[in-house]
């Protein structure tokens, strides 16, 4: 049991930014195997047998919670949800309190997803567990660009010089910003595109901004990503309506039909808005990748599991050794 | 560390070409499936096939890799890269034969077959290797020998394969001052 190949380690997943290329390219490799497992009868391994998986979802999530769920317990964690609109949160705890009763707990893993940006990596700092951010405030989500990438990498194997653009709300986008960073890593050429509000100009200099869709059929994208439009966001005036949005800046029937010609990818982190970001048909569209997304993102999510190895649990001391 | 040759490259094929003789008699006509255990243990389940096709046998083939079910997963300070397992064909009432390069301790032969249970239950499981190093640390045996050795605990015993070493040889490695 010897000779083979040894991968690096890391106790935390908190950005796309602290892995490098080779790392990134590593737990993509990883993730095909693991995806091979669900065409088995028995789709688990016994790989984190004996190991605690927290989900500590400060925010409310069901897709990428289920997501996580399903990938601790396929490889045999024991999974225990914390829900925190029922937790000592709501009578007032803090976050460091919270996680000394579940470091207390010894727990393995903790997978984190809080509206603050920099919760989990606050988090990763005071505990043994391994922590993933499964997306905090508008900062980092970079399970889902990990899955993206894999998703596009199922597509094209040789993903430099390849193109993608990255369209919606970039400015509340956590997984914009993550998505931007491993595609850029991976050799990707990176665009984006949305309404003038909602593109930030903190973006990273390697992302081209187009301004019209004109201007991105002229970039001709391999994979248009769509973001979701979060719907409060009108409100708050970024966009004057959803109609209009769809028609300055959504896949609208007509420019639907010249990304099939073309060939085009659609990929969506979902859920989706029918009518604001695409069309219904683009759903039905053979090169929609929004299922095998999901699909993917299940695979992805064991490998980072995989990956990340938890430092030793102390155990606390005994009442006669505090004494002595 | 003393190096010492084992099996050279025509030693090599003579072996295999035994075990085949060996797998392809107890067969008896019926279909096997030979499985190869990452990495040569892959190769070797390919060279017995290319013998088992010049009897005009009836095999099918398939390859597992054993990192997810390792028993030592969590002391390791590295983790194992993992290969693909293909296993083309249905392992429900399948007459499988394992195949490893060396059987040591056992327990790669045992997380083998935990990986293959949860593919279905095959009809019996055989092993096949090509140098037992004796040491066990679990009841299990090989089914098929190529060549058995005696060896110390800190002893290794490494199979060379042209498609991996650029040759075919078993080589034992002693430790100094016994």
């Amino acid at each position: 049991m010897s000779t083979q190949e040894l991968l690096q380690t890391r106790k935390d997943l908190l950005t796309i930014g602290d892995l490098s290329r080779e790392e990134i390219l590593q737990i993509l490799d990883t993730a095909k195997p693991f995806k091979d497992l669900f065409t088995r009868s028995v789709k688990k391994v016994p790989t984190l047998r004996g190991k605690t998986v927290l989900n500590l979802f400060y925010e409310p999530s069901t897709r990428t919670r289920t997501s996580f769920e399903i990938a601790a317990k396929r490889l045999s964690a024991d999974v225990t949800n914390f829900a925190v609109s029922t937790s000592s949160v709501v009578k007032g705890e803090s976050i460091l309190d919270t996680i000394d009763t579940l470091q207390a707990m010894q727990v393995d893993y903790m997978i984190v997803r809080h509206s603050v940006s920099g919760v989990p990596e606050y988090i990763a700092r005071h505990t043994h567990a391994a922590v993933v951010n499964a997306g905090d405030g508008h900062h980092a989500h970079p399970t889902q660009a990990m899955l993206d990438a894999f998703t596009f990498r199922e597509v094209y194997s040789e993903m430099t010089g390849k193109r993608i653009v990255v369209a919606g709300d970039i400015l509340h986008s956590r997984v914009a910003r993550s998505v931007f960073e491993v595609m850029h890593i991976l050799g990707v050429e990176v665009a984006t595109f949305g309404p003038a509000t909602l593109v930030p100009e903190t973006i990273p200099s390697y992302v081209k901004i187009l301004r019209s869709f004109d201007e991105v059929l002229e970039f001709d994208p391999h994979v248009l990503y769509l973001l979701r439009l979060q719907l409060e966001r009108q409100k708050a005036n970024f966009f004057p309506s959803m109609r209009e949005y769809h028609k300055l800046y959504g896949v609208t029937t007509e420019r639907f039909k010249i990304l099939r010609e073309r060939g085009t990818w659609i990929m969506h982190p979902g859920p989706v808005n029918r009518g604001v970001e695409l069309v219904d048909d683009v759903m039905t569209y053979s090169r929609t990748l929004i299922n095998q997304q999901v699909e993917n993102g299940i695979a992805t999510r064991m490998a980072i599991l995989y990956h990340l190895t938890p430092e030793e649990q102390k155990r606390l001391p005994l009442p006669e050794e505090i004494r002595a | 560390m003393n190096e010492n040759t084992v099996l050279n490259s025509d030693e090599v094929a003579v072996v295999i070409k035994r075990l085949a003789g060996e797998i392809f008699q107890k067969a008896g006509g019926e279909c096997i499936a030979l499985v190869g255990i990452q990495t040569r243990g892959v190769t070797l389940a390919d060279r017995l096939a290319v013998e088992l096709s010049a009897l005009g046998a009836s095999f099918e083939q398939g390859t597992l890799d054993i990192s997810l079910y390792r028993d030592d997963l969590s002391n390791l300070a590295a983790l194992p890269h993992i290969e693909s397992s293909e296993i083309p064909f249905d392992v429900e009432g399948a007459h499988i034969v394992l195949c490893d390069d060396v059987l040591f301790t056992g327990r790669t032969i045992r997380a083998a077959m935990n990986v293959l249970l949860d593919y279905g239950r095959p009809a019996c499981i055989e092993l096949a290797v090509l140098a037992d190093r004796g040491r066990r640390e679990l009841p299990i045996s090989a089914d098929y020998t190529g060549v058995k050795i005696e060896t110390g605990k800190e002893d290794y015993l490494r199979v060379h394969f042209q498609e991996t070493d650029q040759e075919d040889r078993v080589i034992h490695y002693t430790a100094e001052a016994q």
